[in-house]
């Protein structure tokens, strides 16, 4: 048995070279539709509709956060976590195997309508930079920050702005246990000042900062700041590589739902973490990549029909993020619906007996109308 | 069992057999030159010609002069022959002199009993005439009557014949007798007579003509259909040779329909044919809410179905109700009650 877990961090720098994990031989051929090509790298067209395993310490390592949860509670019933093989995601490793990392960083929206599919490419390309040592920035979710927050602070770093604690330090936990190794490797290159006592030096590691963050709450959101600014800096400078993941990154620039204590409304750039995601999503650096997804489900105050970049963006969003790589995620292909099935059938997911029948098959996908999400919901009391 | 549908015959009540004279011969008469002058003056006004004014003239004249917006026609204003607007009534059977015109008076039942012994006359004629026959010859048998088709006069209509009131025993003594009368076989030498007393019944099983299928510019063959439900109507157009996608109103299945059973209502009648992925469908649909708007495309859809399917699978489709239109409609709220069947809460005091 290869070194599964150790595959992150023994991942050379700068360079293509990638473990392939191999399942064990012992186990019986697994059907069609499922593939053992365990790294993202070595995904091409032949594996499309496939589906593909990550071992669970993989996941609980490179996804704290950031998978469906629907999708984290069907790791947890079938005890291994499968994600199909799609055509938008082969699409985008094949951009992001082929970009120049001297230019500024290319972004990449990944849009469709609702349930097709959208997050899991997103995770897909994570777990595809991740293989290949890539500094990972991974924000499951920007509605999120936009919403439902119970404590707005003052920031003390810029008066007009509020802070956001809990959400702040929630964020760094997660990005603290997908990306350990980079934490002890950057250094910090200007001093930082948490209010009057405390400090941290120029030259400190970068895990101090996060450990900041996390121990005083009320400077989390600055320490998220100083982060995503030290990130940036270094990645441009070429010492490693690069990734912003947003999902749903709609919320940067639509309406929130917080109120100030004078019931007056807060923009968007009234917030310093959604404010330090816009200067990051920003193309002016280089040395990595940006991929984003457009999401309707936690958007607000914007029509159910809505799926295209333009009308969930609006003009502010567009304009900012123009110019960018549109990907768009569709419904699944017979042969996806098809693996897809097959995959419910054998982990015995379908226990109605007419579902094995090819009537019911047909009565699924009709009823489904190939949507990803609208399968999973039928299947589940099925 | 109470009567969903009957006929207007049925419906109404017999008048003619109750009481004696309500209107003098005298009052009939001039209600007649009452109307007759009416019509010239109805014809003069509408400027046209007197003399060839026909009843159908003076309803449209009626109608134009007074339009009424009530639901019951009969309640609309109307002229008519007073022969049929006063009811035919029994004239008065005895004379001066107290003594009864009709030999069969005393019984009560005067034309009941004269009625029934003419009947047994004839059938006594067809009876002598048959044993006539036999002695010549063998008797001839013609053409049984067409009994599928007619049916005998009810007992209402029995009752206006003979503008008087029958027991539901007389009347099925006398059915039995015309029965017998016309189940003998020589019985069409009172043929003019038996049909005095039947009628023919519409033919009501109209044959459904399912229509052929089209073929459009790339020689793929489709069908229409149209549906309704409630306030719904939609219009499908099922294809030969697809995948099973659905576009409603331009948009997708899953867009219009998010809930579950409405897309299972869809499904339904190519789940029933067995031909799920086979075709694709084009459909407009208006008006109604969600469901009613399912159902009335199914409906549609299964009429499109029809024109691609064997009669056999037709007739299958039929009895599983896919090919019915559901008559269910919201039911009218009534004065006096909050809703069509809540009542206003009941307060004691």
């Amino acid at each position: 048995q290869l070194d599964r877990g150790c595959a992150l961090h023994t991942a050379a720098r700068g360079g293509l070279s990638s473990v392939s994990t191999q399942d064990v031989p012992a186990e019986r051929p697994r059907a069609v539709f499922h593939t053992s090509e365990s790294d993202p790298a070595k995904h091409t067209e032949q594996h499309e509709g496939r589906l593909y395993n990550i071992p669970l310490e993989e996941v609980k390592a490179v996804f704290p956060h950031g998978l469906p949860y629907r999708f984290q509670q069907q790791i947890q019933t079938f005890n291994e976590a499968r994600v199909m093989v799609r055509r938008p995601a082969l699409e985008l490793l094949a951009y992001l195997k082929g970009s120049n990392l001297a230019h500024p960083a290319v972004r990449y929206v990944i849009y469709g309508e609702r349930g097709t599919g959208k997050t899991m490419t997103l995770c897909h390309v994570v777990h595809y930079c991740s293989r290949q040592g890539w500094l990972v920035l991974h924000i499951p979710d920007a509605h999120l920050w936009v919403k439902n927050c119970k404590e707005l602070l003052q920031s003390s770093y810029n008066k007009h702005r509020l802070d956001q604690p809990l959400q702040a330090s929630v964020w760094l936990k997660n990005f603290k246990t997908s990306n350990e190794r980079f934490l002890q490797e950057i250094k910090t290159q200007k001093k930082y000042m948490w209010g009057k006592r405390e400090s941290t030096e120029e030259g400190r590691p970068l895990g101090e900062v996060v450990e900041q963050g996390l121990a005083r709450v009320r400077s989390a959101s600055d320490a998220v700041g100083v982060v995503l600014r030290e990130v940036k800096q270094q990645s441009h400078r070429g010492s490693f590589r690069l990734l912003v993941a947003v999902d749903g990154v709609n919320a940067l620039w639509g309406q929130t739902t917080l109120r100030k204590e004078d019931k007056s409304p807060v923009s968007p750039e009234e917030l310093t973490l959604v404010h330090n995601l816009r200067k990051m999503v920003r193309n002016d650096w280089s040395g990595g990549a940006i991929v984003t997804t457009l999401s309707q489900t936690g958007s607000l105050f914007k029509p159910s029909s809505a799926y295209t970049p333009h009308e969930l963006l609006g003009k502010e969003g567009f304009d900012a993020l123009d110019p960018f790589v549109p990907i768009p995620v569709a419904n699944y292909s017979p042969r996806e619906f098809e693996s897809c099935y097959g995959y419910y059938l054998e982990r015995k997911w379908l226990q109605h007996e007419k579902a094995r029948t090819e009537d019911g098959k047909a009565e699924l996908q009709f009823l489904s109308g190939s949507n990803p999400r609208q399968l999973d919901r039928l299947a589940g009391p099925l | 069992v109470r009567l969903i549908c009957t006929t207007t015959a049925v419906q109404r009540k017999n008048a003619g057999a109750s009481g004696p004279e309500k209107y003098t011969e005298a009052f009939i008469k001039k209600q007649i030159e009452e109307f007759n002058l009416g019509k010239r003056h109805l014809a003069n006004m509408m400027g046209e010609d007197p003399e060839t004014f026909t009843q159908e003239d003076i309803d449209r004249a009626i109608a134009y002069l007074f339009p009424s917006g009530l639901f019951d026609k009969q309640a609309r204003p109307m002229m008519k022959h007073p022969n049929e607007v006063f009811p035919e009534q029994r004239k008065i059977q005895w004379g001066e002199d107290g003594r009864p015109f009709h030999f069969l008076f005393y019984t009560g039942k005067q034309s009941y009993y004269s009625l029934m012994h003419e009947t047994y006359e004839k059938f006594l004629n067809v009876q002598k005439h048959q044993d006539q026959l036999i002695a010549q010859g063998l008797p001839l048998q013609k053409e049984k009557r067409n009994l599928a088709g007619s049916r005998w006069l009810t007992k209402i209509e029995l009752e206006e014949m003979l503008l008087e009131k029958l027991s539901d025993d007389d009347y099925s003594r006398f059915i039995q007798l015309l029965q017998k009368l016309a189940a003998l076989p020589c019985a069409d030498v009172e043929e003019n007579y038996i049909q005095k007393f039947s009628k023919e019944v519409p033919v009501q099983l109209q044959k459904v003509v399912i229509e052929p299928l089209q073929y459009d510019e790339q020689g793929v063959a489709f069908s229409t259909g149209e549906g309704k439900r409630k306030t719904a109507r939609a219009t499908a157009v099922v294809y030969d040779n697809g995948t099973g996608k659905i576009t409603v109103n331009g948009t997708d299945i899953l867009h219009h329909f998010p809930v579950l059973q409405d897309r299972e209502q869809l499904l339904f009648p190519f789940q029933f044919l067995g031909r799920i992925g086979k075709h694709d469908m084009v459909c407009t649909v208006s008006g109604g809410g969600r469901s009613a708007q399912a159902g009335a495309i199914r409906l549609a859809s299964a009429k499109a179905l029809r024109s691609f399917v064997t009669e056999k699978e037709v007739e299958f489709m039929r009895q599983a109700g896919l090919l019915t239109v559901d008559p269910r409609v919201k039911e009218r709220k009534k004065p006096g009650q909050e809703g069509p069947r809540r009542k206003f809460t009941w307060k004691k005091r």
